[in-house]
């Protein structure tokens, strides 16, 4: 399957955010991807847009069966959540899972006026009532298949495609 | 042999003691407790992960800030909290503790936070529990005290995050102190190449340079460009007999002031386990001066044990 570029679907992405930007919006970016992108969407949108890092260890709904992960990152929301407009920022939408943690956690910070979901691609294949409102692509992935953002060692984005490991 | 507190895949499963422990299940602690000190400083101060589980403190012996500390730990996990004081002075050792262990385990605990007098009575009752159950060992006897420990590392990790450049000395009553020996198994687990224990010999244990330490008699020679002073409580409780003339001759040989401490490098930190015995082995103006970080070893510490229950809690056999 022929993957789309990534760093172009960044520049849509960033497009697809510029008008629903407003004094209240801030953005928020899903360890790692989603904070990978923030990263890069900051100078885009501009560096003053208020951001933070949702690390959704805590809240992820498949605790019990797998445990705690080892590479467990502090979130950091260095803003009031309360009443804000939240663009929520992942790179693959898939389930819905993790956006629904994401959800849970963003809400025991304070209670938001509105939460937008921004996503590099959406792969199909959700199990909850959840989607995202921007997906820069919209691309049917077959579930044995892993799609991944990764970064070059210049910081660029590239996507890949392989079977998951524990399938 | 296998490690009692280790699954057969090698993941922590009940934490009984520091010792025997590999540095990256310390560091997975350590990392994971840094992620549950941002969740104290939000509005809702509570994660999901323990939620529908039920966690037992069962105190053999009093320590109200241990307690306290898990019993914040485990409720801002979501956990159901019980609390036991269990008073084991009329009670037989061994069967009366197991029995209550299986009178919980029928009510459906899920962990055991055990405080014990008697070292070992943490090793016995994860030996005895259903493969779902998790013990963490909250100090048994002088052997062990390992969330303690491991709050020392993580508190001394915040304040000089290059371990591997280090000078720590533990001073006072090493012989009767778990915390000591959880403290030295950590810091030489995760790299710290210089710890010293400082002591009168009396109160420091049959060959404790076994355990990689440096022994200095003379505290101010022990002190000299240290990076960290950790001090112990002096157990009184825990003396039989004369092994010391005094506690004001205790502090005069021992007891941190400002001047002992302005021998340490100048940006040292001090620490101490608690409860402190003011005036005893350490100075009040040390205990409250800005070299002290005794409250925020407090703090930490709920961090730790959150993170410990929650890495438990999820690995099940």
């Amino acid at each position: 399957m022929m993957l789309p570029d990534a760093e172009v679907l960044l520049a849509s992405l960033a497009e697809k955010i510029k008008p629903i930007l407003s004094r209240e919006t801030a953005i928020v970016g899903i360890h790692s991807g989603g904070a990978w992108i923030v990263e890069r969407l900051l100078p885009i949108l501009g560096s003053d847009l208020e951001h933070g890092i949702l690390d959704i260890s805590f809240y992820r709904d498949d605790f019990n069966k797998r445990g705690l992960r080892n590479d467990t990152k502090p979130s950091q929301i260095p803003f009031e959540v309360q009443d804000r407009h939240i663009i929520l920022v992942d790179d693959v939408f898939y389930t819905g899972r993790t956006i629904r943690a994401a959800m849970n956690e963003l809400f025991d910070y304070g209670r938001p006026a509105s939460i937008t979901l921004a996503v590099l691609v959406n792969r199909g294949g959700r199990e909850l009532p959840i989607a995202p409102q921007i997906a820069a692509a919209e691309i049917e992935i077959h579930k044995t298949q892993n799609l991944q953002l990764e970064r070059d060692d210049k910081n660029l984005f590239y996507l890949t495609l392989e079977p998951y490991s524990n399938a | 042999m296998h490690n009692p507190q280790l699954t057969k895949e090698g993941k922590l499963k009940h934490l009984l003691s520091i010792e025997g422990l590999p540095k990256s299940i310390l560091n997975q602690i350590l990392d994971t407790a840094e992620s549950f000190v941002g969740v104290a400083e939000r509005e809702v101060k509570k994660v999901p992960l323990m939620r529908g589980k039920t966690v037992c403190n069962i105190f053999f012996e009093n320590s109200t800030r241990t307690r306290t500390t898990f019993e914040i730990a485990a409720k801002r996990l979501s956990a159901d909290v019980i609390n036991l004081n269990v008073n084991t002075s009329s009670q037989s050792k061994g069967e009366t503790i197991l029995d209550t262990i299986n009178n919980l385990t029928a009510m459906h605990a899920d962990m055991f936070v055990i405080r014990h007098a008697q070292s070992g009575a943490a090793h016995l009752i994860a030996k005895h529990v259903a493969p779902h159950v998790h013990v963490v060992n909250a100090g048994d006897g002088r052997h062990s005290h390992p969330t303690q420990g491991l709050l020392d590392v993580f508190t001394i990790r915040h304040y000089k995050p290059d371990m591997h450049n280090l000078r720590v000395a533990i001073v006072g009553d090493v012989l009767h102190s778990r915390v000591a020996r959880s403290e030295i198994h950590a810091l030489t687990t995760l790299g710290v190449p210089e710890v010293r224990v400082i002591a009168p010999k009396t109160l420091l244990p049959e060959h404790v340079e076994k355990l990689g330490v440096h022994v200095y008699h003379d505290m101010c020679e022990g002190l000299r460009d240290v990076d960290v002073v950790m001090m112990l409580r002096l157990q009184s409780e825990r003396m039989t007999g004369a092994m010391l003339p005094s506690s004001q001759e205790f502090f005069k040989t021992y007891g941190l002031t400002q001047e002992k401490l302005d021998l340490a490098k100048p940006d040292a930190i001090v620490m101490h386990p608690g409860p402190m015995n003011r005036g005893v082995e350490i100075d009040s103006a040390v205990a409250d001066g800005n070299q002290s970080v005794i409250l925020p070893q407090v703090t930490y510490g709920i961090a730790v044990r959150m993170a410990v229950m929650s890495i438990l809690a999820g690995n099940s056999e």
